[in-house]
């Protein structure tokens, strides 16, 4: 049986309007939990950077002053990552940049490495990774103190062929079975100090003429979202397209 | 003192229609989350939550739902709480959210919401189709929850590990090391663990079924 245009429209009607009040219950749920969800975002990423910063260090909002890294070998990120400058008292102390390993046992590691002005590493945290839980995960700061050995090097008091796995020749420990983890921590770790040692300028200088020099075309010059007011003369606090 | 309609219904859920060991609903999320007691609680009871309100809303509307659309208005219902659920979980859970990470939409995919909102809730009356929702849910977070001890402390050697991710900071101590100095055994905790442990409990509900019919 054909059933009749009447009965088709009605059913589509009745459909329509179990949208219309789904559509409306989400948008209310949405409005109503939004804030909270920015909140806890905000904090958690806040408390995720600070960790690789000794207490302290900064009085900024780290979060706010975030500025766009443009997409660089030397850091291993696909996309254009963030580097949050740490200042006290309006001078910058530390930067943290946002980094990748691309080389883990199971795919990117995602680092935030905090590096001081006078280029120690003021800390690493790793903030995602697929690595085999209870063997390659101890590059958690919550598993394991690992981490932590990266604390104060630098490129200075660790050459070059040093920046290895204790089992490669190099100064960091790595435990049994797991040695492919480390060795892409190591190297990227190293690869965002050296990053860091080729535009410390710009990383440093809040919202001063911020351009990376060399980067290649896919970077992103994105004015920064503070602290222009900083910067003086250097730059007119709207920026345009032209000035970068 | 519930009639039997009443005492038929929780006795299903719980037991002789287990959604986990009987009816075998539900596994993608059963398999993939119950690596550890928490999680499985968790998602266990975000899922009962999702079933209890989509049978009593389904339940509700039930007459004015036109036959030949009564799937796609069904799975409109479950997206719709699923999704603020986990909105919810978002805001004011977030720690468990980032662990239950992508289980939690995929609550709308799992059958056992969809099977029993389509053949309880959509013919009889509110209350017992809630009754139904939840049982069935309790049923699979008691099925989650085991198969969660059982992969923890083979696992990993505690229980209630991760339990500040739910209940905030405070409840750091209250992770229960049930061997100490253990070092673990891997399999438990990845995939084939959570397989293997759920094959020994359906044996051990058949035996039990077997031996109670002898």
């Amino acid at each position: 049986m054909i059933p009749s245009i009447r009965e088709t429209l009605s059913t589509a009607l009745t459909l329509l309007l179990f949208c219309v009040v789904g559509a409306g219950l989400l948008s209310g749920a949405y409005t109503l939990t939004r804030p909270a969800i920015e909140i806890t975002e905000q904090a958690e990423k806040l408390a995720l950077i600070s960790q690789t910063l000794p207490p302290g260090s900064f009085d900024n909002d780290l979060v706010g002053d975030a500025r766009p890294l443009p997409v660089n070998a030397l850091l291993g990120l696909k996309r254009p990552g963030l580097s949050y400058v740490a200042q006290k008292e309006g001078k910058s102390t530390a930067v943290v940049l946002e980094a990748a390993a691309p080389d883990g046992y199971a795919g990117e590691i995602r680092l935030l490495v905090g590096i001081h002005a006078d280029g120690r590493i003021a800390g690493v945290r790793v903030t995602a990774h697929h690595e085999t839980p209870g063997l390659g995960d101890y590059i958690e700061i919550a598993k394991n103190k690992w981490i932590t050995q990266f604390d104060a090097r630098s490129l200075a008091d660790t050459p070059a062929d040093q920046w290895q796995v204790r089992k490669d020749g190099g100064r960091f420990d790595s435990m049994a079975g797991a040695t492919i983890t480390p060795r892409a921590v190591v190297k990227a770790t190293h690869k965002a100090l050296q990053f860091f040692a080729a535009h410390q300028e710009e990383l440093l200088n809040v919202g001063c003429g911020y351009r990376m020099v060399g980067a290649s075309s896919e970077e992103r010059t994105a004015p920064s979202t503070g602290g222009h007011s900083r910067c003086g003369s250097l730059r007119s606090p709207h920026p345009t397209s032209g000035d970068q | 003192m519930f009639s039997q309609e009443t005492r038929d219904i929780i006795t299903n859920g719980l037991w002789k229609q287990n959604p986990g060991l009987v009816q075998i609903l539900g596994m993608c999320p059963l398999l993939a989350i119950s690596s550890n007691v928490v999680n499985a609680l968790s998602l266990g009871l975000a899922t009962t939550l999702v079933m209890a309100i989509a049978s009593g809303s389904v339940a509700v509307i039930r007459n004015i739902i036109p036959h030949e659309i009564r799937i796609p208005v069904f799975v409109l219902i479950i997206a719709a709480l699923v999704t603020v659920v986990e909105l919810a979980m978002h805001a004011w859970v977030h720690a468990l959210y980032i662990v239950l990470g992508v289980f939690i939409p995929l609550i709308t995919t799992n059958c056992i919401v969809l099977a029993r909102v389509e053949a309880f809730a959509s013919k009889r009356a509110t209350g017992h189709s809630v009754l139904d929702a939840t049982m069935m849910g309790l049923g699979l977070t008691g099925v989650l929850v085991t198969l969660g001890a059982l992969r923890e402390i083979v696992g990993k050697g505690t229980l209630l590990s991760g339990i500040d991710l739910a209940l905030g900071p405070m409840a750091k101590d209250w992770v229960i090391p049930v061997i100490p100095d253990y070092h673990g055994l891997l399999i438990a905790i990845l995939p084939p663990g959570a397989f293997i442990g759920l094959g020994l409990l359906i044996a051990w509900r058949n035996w039990m079924q077997e031996r109670r019919a002898r």
